[in-house]
């Protein structure tokens, strides 16, 4: 779950961190009520789940209310990176001295966590890894040890940052590992991390993408859960409890299992398609599973054809075969249906679609010569 | 031989009141795995299909002596699950449950290899370890996988496995084991255990690797396949069209700041001398193909 800068720092906040005052707001007006509430001068920021948003025109800095309207006006409806801003979020504007960047993440391969610390901030990380590799200080932290004072000065000092930002960045990036491992966050980000004229270390931007699967001990999450940026085929889906991710192409896919479904989506495109969707059932593939994925795939515009890609282990085959004949009954599709079903039971299952087949359901033997058909139909 | 499990593993299941535990832990004695008991403080004294509960890991070890335990509790409940297990002495822990944060799994994982260093941990979020004809625990459908070797399968998504053992099975070709290591960020158990076991086991002659988009795994088993590996392998890795910054069904399957491609994993492991297909069943015919030149 990836959250808006406004919900970053309001997290951030939480933890005792130091953030600027501000209001998120979602129209002009809004936007200057909030800045006579603050008092100018404000920064304008655009709230969307993208980066680069300062040299896309999406960051622009206010000094009186007039300003306010203009540069609301202007960032509203901008479209950054595929993404339309639809909220901003207007905060007292810094007096910035130096900018840093700082971060923790998961580091997979060495299964700790990873800090990163650098005095060169306000870029994109990955262009000071590329271009001045030395200038980013990492720590492992275990995650049984969590992170000590003693480690993270030595940390700190690593990264070469003057005198003045140390205790003030040891601080916050005691706190920045607590909201890290107590929030569930996947990443915490703070890019830039300023050093104020007036020598405080400041929280100036906050990037936060939370774990999904420990909502159930932030029931709070569900306010993040809710502003998650989704077209109307995930929405849907989502709402059902499908795992489901639009793609751009006109071949709808079902499959059972995320390996499966992911595998179902690379064959269409291997024989020349595209797929639609990626969207996987799981294990169970039943009537009601079936036809709420059916519904959304149906819903999809952009679909042509649909290819359900089914393999039977402890779920029978017949079981499956008789849940898609169920859906079917229940959802009206617009598409042509290729059914690939093979593992426990398939034979079964396909003796029972077969009184069933025709032009707008058709059954293929493997999984390569369903994604032919499927992509045939779809031209 | 198989790795990790053999006929004579004791299996305590973790969960075997609830719903999934009780039914998978059924179809796993049905096949022939040694059921020997099940854990639930408050249900101490009752049986499950004929299988003793006990309230805890510990006292079941001391009654059966299971060396091996299952997970079927849910998300909430699997940090002390896990550490249970471990404490009680148990060395083959696996752990089926979907949706463990991965901060959970980060913890436990470190504090396993500290304190536990001799305990396998398999999953969480995996199909479970099935040795055909001796030992299945999970979800895996038993009859789906001929015994026998020479192949040994390592996994990481569960229906793509099913796949692959069916595919075997269909041309005749028996498996030796067949470990699923689950599709989270922090498995347990890693490609290199299970290739490093494989590589030891004088049975298996030949491993199939199925993997997919995300972390480094592959790359890094790619290395270890380089250096230590004598023995044939193919594969296959799922995700090649993922779009980056998704997660595709597993909480792990995420291509994220250009890292973790099936490209980039595809390339690394036929620099290594794996046999890559493009979709799991020319991985299969790949490793027909193998099999029929040992």
């Amino acid at each position: 779950m990836d959250l808006f800068e406004h919900q970053g720092k309001e997290f951030f906040a939480q933890y005792g961190m130091p953030v600027s005052a501000g209001e998120a707001v979602f129209s002009v007006d809004e936007a200057v009520a909030a800045a006579g509430r603050l008092g100018t001068p404000v920064m304008v920021k655009a709230q969307v789940h993208a980066g680069g948003r300062g040299k896309a025109g999406g960051v622009k800095f206010a000094a009186d209310i007039d300003a306010v309207r203009e540069h609301a006006g202007n960032i509203l409806g901008l479209d950054i990176k595929g993404h339309i801003v639809k909220r901003l979020w207007i905060e007292e504007a810094s007096d910035i001295a130096e900018e840093y960047y700082a971060s923790f993440t998961l580091d997979r391969s060495a299964k700790t966590h990873l800090g990163m610390l650098s005095k060169e901030g306000g870029i994109e990380i990955e262009t000071v890894a590329v271009e001045n590799p030395d200038a980013i200080a990492k720590i492992w932290v275990d995650p049984v040890d969590g992170l000590t004072e003693a480690a993270c000065r030595q940390w700190v000092l690593e990264a070469e940052l003057p005198e003045a930002a140390i205790e003030g960045t040891i601080d916050i990036l005691l706190k920045l590992y607590i909201a890290y491992t107590e929030g569930d966050a996947d990443m915490v980000e703070i890019n830039p991390l300023i050093l104020t004229s007036a020598g405080k270390v400041h929280v100036l931007d906050a990037k936060v993408t939370l774990d999904a699967n420990s909502e159930y001990r932030h029931p709070d999450y569900q306010q993040y859960d809710e502003t998650q940026v989704r077209d109307e085929r995930e929405a849907a889906a989502h709402a059902h409890g499908l795992q489901y991710v639009g793609l751009d192409g006109t071949v709808g896919v079902i499959a059972n299992g995320a390996g499966l479904a992911m595998s179902t989506v690379d064959v269409v495109n291997q024989v020349g398609g595209r797929a639609a969707n990626f969207l996987d059932i799981g294990g169970g593939a039943n009537a009601d599973l079936m036809s709420a994925a059916l519904q959304v795939i149906n819903n999809d515009p952009s679909v042509k054809s649909i290819f359900i890609n089914i393999f039977g282990g402890i779920t029978r085959g017949d079981v499956v075969a008789e849940g898609i004949i169920e859906s079917m009954k229940r959802v009206k599709i617009d598409s042509p249906i290729v059914i690939r079903l093979d593992g426990t039971n398939a034979e079964d299952g396909r003796r029972l679609l077969e009184p069933e087949l025709g032009d707008d359901l058709v059954l293929e033997d493997t999984m390569l010569s369903a994604a032919r058909r499927a992509v045939e139909l779809a031209k | 031989m198989s790795i990790f499990v053999d006929e004579n593993t004791k299996v305590v299941y973790q969960g075997l009141t609830g719903s999934q535990g009780s039914y998978y832990g059924r179809l796993n004695a049905e096949y022939g795995t040694q059921v020997v008991a099940g854990t639930n403080p408050k249900r101490a004294g009752i049986e499950v299909n004929g299988v003793p509960i006990f309230a805890t890991v510990a006292e079941a070890v001391e009654a059966t002596g299971a060396t091996a335990s299952c997970i079927f509790i849910p998300a909430p409940g699997v940090k002390g699950a896990v550490m249970e297990a471990a404490e009680a002495g148990i060395e083959l822990i696996v752990a089926i449950t979907e949706g463990v944060p991965a901060h959970d799994e980060a913890w436990f994982f470190n504090q396993l290899k500290r304190n536990h260093p001799d305990v396998q941990l398999l999953g969480p979020n995996c199909p479970g370890i099935i040795s055909p004809g001796k030992c299945n625990i999970g979800i895996t459908a038993g009859h789906i996988a001929k015994a026998g070797g020479p192949v040994g399968i390592v996994s990481r998504s569960g229906t793509l496995t099913y796949q692959a053992l069916y595919e075997l099975k269909q041309k005749g070709i028996g498996v030796t084991t067949c470990v699923g290591i689950g599709g989270d960020p922090v498995p347990g158990t890693s490609f290199i255990d299970c290739l490093s076991a494989f590589e030891a086991d004088p049975e298996t002659k030949a491993v199939m690797m199925i993997g997919e988009i995300g972390g480094s795994a592959e790359e890094e088993a790619a290395e270890f396949i380089k250096n230590n590996m004598s023995k044939p392998i193919s594969s296959y890795i799922a995700g090649v069209t993922a779009p980056p910054g998704k997660k595709m069904g597993h909480a792990g399957a995420i291509v994220s700041g250009g890292k973790g491609t099936a490209a980039a994993k595809m390339a690394a492991l036929a620099d290594a001398g794996v046999k890559v297909g493009n979709n799991p069943t020319e991985a299969g015919e790949l490793m027909a193909e193998i099999v029929a030149g040992l």
